[in-house]
């Protein structure tokens, strides 16, 4: 086991090395450029626009770029922003936090509800339960973010004023009223995302549950005369869990990755807000980062879901 | 001198409700604020709570003279300030560092309008406590004027030879050459004073790594305390600020992001935040909004802008590289008919139902009938009736006096050459319903229009043959506007800032326009140095303009288009400068 995790270490950094790469020429070789937005702006002048161009580093031809660039990464340095020239690292830093709070809490509150609802739904198949969360989870993974994030806004913040729905990041939770104001921000965001993984890993639970309740080992274990709770959540649910703990692991880096569209409705400012307008900016250095610490996420939760699935279920043996 | 002008960005258009005169105030004086006397009794300093701001582009740098946008150069205005700031009526006020205005009556200004002496005022300090000296004016100067600094203000710097600390609280700033523009460089957002001791390490290429960029010490009236790039700024009181009763809130909250229809959702229904910027939301979302709204109201107020169609006098599809080049002519602008067929243009261009459709009825946009606006004494009355003849059948009939006949195809031809235009702005949703309506009237007059909308980022630059400034289609659409004062705007259309390939199209005249008497008004406004004459001189180029059709001004666009709290008082909103301008007067 250990061998075989040290060799996927190795041949991680290869693949890494070449996703590196890869994004950093797409970035090269897209036609955003960091000086667009003075386009509009002929306070700034062609020639001024050329200096800031120089300033920037962005007169060598891309490949010298990507060397300094992988470089400075080697040495830990992940490079300023063009556009608040700060560094990328601290942009990152100042993210992380309200992407883990309300993205990361999402997916926990995800998979927390989504197993129990799907063990329910397959052991009680075609109840009154399993028909609502069949339709719970089909209008959860079909309507779009977008689209539940308006919803709710409109609802629970034009209509009731009960949520705000500008996220404040200055907030600090220092006593119970501050963390009920860090609540209110960030139930329709956690809400919207949570609709969404529940709905998937419970389709995903209840499918594989499915698929193991008739099995022989089921109907051995019942006719040892173990009770029905026992035979569902110590042998059905632990089985079955064995896929669902891989598709929540590689679910993982997605997180880190944060929630494009629902932190832009709501204004988290979050990972996937940055993301998303360094892209327009053309901010080079944030984009690559980010892509290439999600690259690094996939690559790692990978690993950790083969392993895992292999400390679950004793049949697997990696050598 | 290059063409200095700012670009009212126009990425959707807005149509909003609100009345907005010109507010009148303070005209060239030495009154600390527009409203001084009213608030100063008004409140005291701390007073509020927090005030909320809200931009749907968020701020990613507080230098602004590293500013990529509005966004960083008003997030800044908070902190650092320049020497005055542009006030409603386009006149500087002295509500920032300089003691007064300085002007020739004053003998602040050189009676050749070259050297410009500021007096800051007494007893001015960095919100660090430490005193302001006329050597960091200076050295903000020097700071920006160095190419190897890459200052995205450097332009306003631009014929300035030097600015001097001559003691410690006077400036002595002075031109190449005599500039009627004599503000050019001091006053508004090009010019927020950096503090010498912050950045007297990060200098030059260094600039872009100072701390201070993202936590300028200033001389406003508050200071940062947080700044998340991206995100948000947080403000506290600068306890240094000059007057001791302002400002009024003891802490701001600029957050950034999201975008501009739930920012006037935040304004008008829920109330959630004190001032909301530039809400370029469609008519039918906003009208509504703001009619049923108890928590706000709208803030707008008219600048310079114009939306325009402006008339290649060259010949866009000559052979090879000499397309658009000033030796060519345009086949039918340009040319014995050239007049005839302008007008005719000119007079089946419907700029009332654009306003009333598109811009909301004169409420973030009205007819214009001019290309110099805003400023009374430079608006001319002689455009008037020709801008209010709309006529197709006028237009139609002129064409067929000047035999151009309709041929089968219903387009208008005369010796083998058809009226057919190309229509070229950018991508935008005002813009392209602008020329849909455009297109049916003017066929109905028998030209034949073909329309091309290009990305903003590649319509604005001096690179793209897509491009306003090669300019390689008959007729193109866009919006500008202008200084307080109209030279370097109206030098624009002189023939020697015609652009063209040998000077790689970075000169403003992008029509290709070449008139004597137009060179020689222009010649003359740049030393004539009586008020009233100057007036005259900038009318008489307006009305050349307008009246020989080079080009045809559609809508008067507000300059600032923004939701503020219904309790939000003393906020007077100017087309000149940064809505931050004078943030100190707010208060509830």
């Amino acid at each position: 086991m250990g061998r075989y995790i040290a060799r996927r270490l190795l041949i991680a950094i290869p693949t890494i090395i070449v996703i590196s790469f890869v994004v950093y020429a797409i970035l090269a070789l897209a036609p955003t450029d960091p000086l667009s937005q003075f386009g509009a702006d002929p306070r700034v002048p062609p020639e001024v626009r050329a200096r800031i161009r120089e300033a920037l580093g962005l007169n060598d031809p891309w490949p010298i770029r990507y060397v300094k660039w992988v470089s400075a990464l080697a040495r830990g340095d992940f490079g300023t922003s063009f556009m608040s020239h700060s560094s990328v690292m601290d942009l990152i830093g100042q993210r992380l936090p309200n992407t883990l709070a309300v993205v990361g809490v999402a997916y926990v509150i995800g998979v927390i509800l989504a197993v129990p609802i799907g063990m329910i739904s397959a052991v009680r198949r075609y109840s009154f339960f399993d028909h609502f969360a069949t339709t719970f989870a089909f209008v959860g993974f079909s309507v779009p973010t977008f689209f539940t994030g308006l919803l709710l806004i409109i609802v629970f913040s034009i209509n009731l004023r009960w949520f705000p729905f500008i996220y404040d990041s200055t907030l600090q939770i220092h006593d119970v009223n501050s963390f009920i104001d860090q609540v209110k921000q960030s139930i329709m965001p956690i809400t919207v995302l949570a609709l969404f993984d529940t709905a998937t890993i419970a389709r995903y639970t209840r499918a594989e549950m499915l698929e193991h309740l008739p099995l022989d080992y089921v109907r051995t274990a019942r006719s040892k005369g173990l009770r029905e709770q026992v035979v569902v959540l110590r042998h059905v649910l632990r089985n079955s869990l064995i896929p669902v703990v891989t598709l929540v692991a590689l679910g993982v880096p997605a997180v880190f990755g944060g929630a494009i569209v629902t932190e832009q409705i709501f204004r988290v400012p979050g990972i996937g807000e940055l993301l998303v307008r360094s892209i327009g900016d053309g901010d080079t250095p944030v984009v690559a980062a980010i892509l290439l610490i999600f690259a690094v996420l996939v690559v790692l939760f990978n690993l950790i879901a083969d392993v895992l699935y292999a400390v679950l279920d004793p049949r697997i043996k990696y050598t | 001198m290059r063409w200095r002008t700012t670009l009212a960005v126009s990425f959707s258009a807005v149509i909003l409700a609100s009345a907005c005169a010109q507010p009148g105030t303070t005209g060239t004086s030495s009154a600390p604020s527009p409203s001084a006397a009213g608030s100063a009794a008004a409140f005291k300093r701390g007073d509020g709570g927090e005030l909320k701001i809200l931009y749907w582009q968020a701020p990613t740098i507080l230098n602004p003279h590293q500013a990529t946008g509005t966004k960083d150069s008003d997030s800044s205005r908070l902190a650092v300030e320049p020497l005055a700031s542009w006030g409603p009526d386009a006149k500087p006020i002295a509500n920032a560092l300089a003691k007064e205005i300085p002007t020739v009556a004053n003998g602040g200004v050189s009676a050749d309008f070259t050297t410009v002496t500021w007096k800051l005022k007494d007893g001015l300090k960095w919100s660090d406590g430490s005193a302001v000296t006329a050597d960091d004016v200076a050295f903000t100067f020097s700071l920006i004027k160095d190419p190897a600094s890459a200052a995205t203000t450097e332009d306003n710097t631009e014929g300035v030879k030097s600015v001097v600390a001559k003691d410690a609280s006077t400036v002595v700033l002075t031109y190449d050459a005599p500039n009627p523009n004599f503000y050019q460089w001091g006053v508004g957002t090009c010019c927020g004073i950096l503090q010498k001791k912050q950045f007297a390490d990060f200098t030059g290429a260094k600039l872009k790594d100072a701390p201070g960029n993202l936590k300028p010490i200033g001389t406003g009236p508050y200071q940062v305390d947080t700044f998340k790039p991206g995100d948000v700024v947080t403000y506290t009181i600068n306890p240094n600020f000059r007057d001791p009763n302002k400002p009024f809130f003891k802490t701001v909250n600029f957050k950034g992001g999201g975008d501009a229809e739930s920012s006037a959702r935040a304004a008008f229904q829920t109330g959630d935040v004190d001032y909301a910027w530039n809400l370029q939301v469609t008519a039918g979302v906003l009208k509504p909004m703001i009619d049923s709204s108890t928590k706000g109201k709208m803030l707008t107020v008219y600048g310079s802008s114009v939306e325009r169609i402006l008339i290649n006098f060259s010949d866009p599809n000559a052979p090879g590289d000499q397309r658009g080049e000033p030796t060519t002519k345009h086949p039918f602008f340009n040319g014995a008919d050239g007049l005839t067929v302008r007008k005719a243009l000119a007079l089946a261009t419907d700029r009332k139902t654009v306003a009333q459709q598109f811009y909301g009825n004169g409420l973030s946009g009205k007819p214009g009938c001019n290309i110099i606006t805003g400023i009374p004494e430079f608006e001319s009355t002689a455009t008037q009736s020709f801008c209010d003849s709309f006529d197709v059948t006028a237009a139609a009939k002129m064409l067929d006096d000047a035999g151009w006949k309709l041929g089968a195809d219903g387009v208008r031809a005369k010796g083998g050459v058809k009226l057919n235009i190309l229509y070229q702005t950018t991508v935008n949703a005002v813009r392209q319903n602008t020329q849909a309506l455009m297109k049916t009237n003017w066929e109905k007059a028998g030209f034949k229009v073909e329309l091309k909308s290009v990305p903003a980022g590649t319509f604005f630059t001096n690179t793209s043959p897509d491009g306003a400034n090669h300019f390689w289609s008959d007729i193109e659409m866009f919006t500008n506007n202008s200084d307080p004062d109209p030279t370097s705007y109206l030098n624009g259309w002189t023939t020697k800032q015609i652009a063209q390939k040998s000077n790689n199209w970075q000169t403003g005249n992008y029509n290709r326009y070449s008139n004597a008497e137009f060179d020689g008004i222009i010649d003359q406004l740049r030393k004539e140095t009586d008020p009233a004459k100057r007036a005259t001189l900038v009318k008489k180029a307006n009305d050349i303009l307008i009246l020989d059709v080079v080009i045809i001004p559609i809508v008067t666009r507000t300059q600032v288009t923004s939701g503020i709290s219904s309790t939000l008082k003393g906020v007077v909103p100017t087309g000149w400068d940064s809505e931050m301008y004078a943030i100190q007067d707010w208060y509830k």
